[in-house]
């Protein structure tokens, strides 16, 4: 990625080499298929922090599970090297990779619990294959159904159980082996609006608790939002844009980004998408403006805009939030005659936000 | 009266100890041979694909050949194994090797239904591949192999009708001889009755326990 701020840059170097908890550099991945090689993943540089709560977004086929999977080498890269706290994963054996999964926690869209078996031995499984005594595996089921608010569930089967509950059956055992990381694989996809949030809750209330790193790839920016530290976004197996997510939802760079933006944000109201002229009819009409706040740490100042803009301003319309507590959003301001030129008002706003743009105008009424 | 009963009751207990013997050895040896067809294939937990074509191949040669052409030639192996070619035990040997590959191929249907997923969830929890056999594909296809090793049980009761018309006993032998070659229709229709209460027996056992164990 180009035209970060070296503030940043550097700060990311020196966490390479002092808390970089997963490492990717220059990974690759070609599937053969029918149709010859197909490219799934393509040069991948990544640093993951440790604690930090990161996500992967694309698009369906942009590469996301692939690089997921890298982590626990669920997948095979083709290229390139995985490092977690430093290790490359490529050259383990059986023993290690069991090992590594084994501080690995995974969750899935589709929960994937053994059907035959109750939520308790689900949750007890992992514990019992790394031969775990009895008492402990007891102790250690118990404590994790309690963090996930099942215990009264614990002799049901996975059948009996709604979509949220699967999924925390599906937390609390991939959480058995007190693990450095949760790669959670479309996690929510599956569920309701309400129980996205409850999920999504957990995780960060688990993140925040026991300090794991998350590594959560999806294709709803809304999840991102929700919880996420920092966010990658992949087009075709490979990085278009990555950064802090007020960042990322503030001045999303790449087409794409925008594009899954898109069902977040906010269209122009119907009324004044059909009033608005692109020419300018009379020189009594209102000069329709929209500011952009990106999060870069300007704050829409009521006041100070009035003034900017000759007194005569109105608000039309707008959409802000707080992301990791910067402003992002935009205002849609009206602008009535003023005795100054529409270029000088539109300067002053400059000055108060981020990006300024001029939609049209509309007849004064 | 009392003769008949005698012969049924003899007939009946052949049927149930070659039956019972044959289905036996072929859990024994279906259900690996099923978990190695079905883990052998390509993508699998043991992948060897050369190897999963080769005991296709012998398994499918075997499922082609109808019962009583593979009783008579297996006769020279049958008299190698047991030391006779007649009776109960020389039955067991060609109804074992007939149900063998056809309850591998029913058992290798339900395991190869087990969601993938779920032995990718396995894993990455950090199950070895034994594991994944052990905890994961047989408990989540046990329902699918009762079902198919009751499909199995009758068809060896169908098939040991078969052997004991060569002189292997049972009470497909009673039938064949005294209801078939001596035109007694009486003992014809008893073993009949007995046979359908026997397979509705297995029948029903055999559903009622997929069903307890089918939690989906």
């Amino acid at each position: 990625m180009s035209g970060f701020d070296p503030f940043l840059q550097q700060a990311a170097a020196a966490s390479r080499v002092a808390q970089a908890h997963l490492l990717f550099e220059r990974l690759g991945k070609t599937y053969e298929s029918a149709q010859g090689p197909v490219q799934a993943l393509r040069d991948i540089e990544l640093t993951i922090e440790r604690g930090e709560v990161f996500g992967i977004i694309g698009r369906s086929g942009a590469g996301k599970s692939s690089l997921l999977r890298t982590i626990n080498r669920l997948e095979r890269p083709s290229s390139g090297r995985v490092l977690i706290d430093g290790s490359d994963i490529a050259g383990y054996d059986d023993d290690a990779l069991v090992a590594l999964r084994r501080r690995i926690g995974m969750i899935f869209q589709h929960f994937n619990l053994m059907s035959a078996k109750t939520v308790w031995q689900n949750v007890e499984l992992p514990l019992k294959v790394a031969g775990v005594p009895r008492d402990a595996r007891q102790r250690k089921v118990r404590e994790l159904l309690e963090l996930v608010g099942l215990e009264d569930k614990h002799g049901a089967y996975p059948a009996q159980l709604s979509g949220g509950q699967k999924q925390r059956v599906g937390i609390a055992r991939a959480l058995v082996h007190d693990p450095q990381i949760l790669l959670c694989d479309e996690a929510t996809s599956a569920l309701d609006p309400e129980t996205t949030q409850a999920i999504l809750g957990l995780l960060r209330e688990i993140n925040r608790r026991l300090g794991l790193t998350v590594v959560l790839i999806t294709h709803e920016m809304a999840v991102i939002r929700e919880i996420c530290d920092r966010v990658v976004v992949l087009e075709r197996g490979a990085v278009v844009e990555q950064g802090p997510v007020w960042q990322v939802f503030g001045a999303p760079r790449h087409d794409v980004t925008r594009t899954l933006l898109a069902p977040l944000q906010h269209a122009l109201p119907a009324s004044l998408q059909q009033r608005l002229q692109l020419e300018r009819g009379s020189s009594a009409d209102d000069l329709v403006l929209r500011l952009h706040f990106s999060g870069s740490g300007l704050e829409p100042d009521l006041p100070a805009l009035g003034a900017a803009l000759g007194g005569r301003a109105t608000l039309l319309d707008a959409s802000l939030e707080q992301i990791q507590g910067h402003a992002v959003g935009h205002l849609i301001l009206s602008v009535g005659p003023s005795t100054l030129g529409h270029a000088v008002l539109i300067e002053n706003a400059r000055a108060l936000a981020d990006h300024v743009e001029v939609l049209g105008y509309v007849a004064a009424v | 009266m009392s003769l008949l009963f005698e012969r049924l009751w003899q007939g009946l207990l052949d049927t149930l100890l070659m039956v019972g013997v044959s289905s036996l050895l072929a859990l024994l040896a279906g259900i690996p041979l099923a978990v190695f067809l079905v883990t052998s294939s390509r993508g699998g937990i043991f992948e060897a694909p050369r190897l999963n074509r080769v005991l296709g191949a012998i398994v499918n040669l075997f499922r082609s050949i109808p019962f009583l052409i593979l009783m008579v030639a297996l006769i020279p192996f049958t008299r190698l194994i047991v030391g006779t070619t007649y009776g109960v035990w020389a039955a067991v040997v060609p109804l074992t090797i007939a149900a063998t590959p056809f309850f591998a191929r029913i058992a290798e249907v339900s395991l190869r239904e087990v969601d993938h997923g779920l032995i990718e969830a396995a894993q990455a929890m950090g199950c070895r591949r034994r594991h994944i056999v052990w905890h994961v594909l047989l408990p989540e296809a046990l329902p699918g192999i009762v079902g198919g090793f009751t499909i199995t049980l009758v068809t060896m009761i169908n098939s040991s009708a078969m052997a004991g018309a060569i002189g292997a006993g049972g009470l497909g032998d009673l039938a064949y001889r005294y209801g078939y070659q001596r035109f007694d229709t009486q003992v014809m229709l008893t073993v009949i009755v007995v046979l359908v209460v026997m397979v509705s027996f297995i029948q029903f056992g055999g559903d009622r326990l997929a069903q307890r164990l089918n939690k989906r």
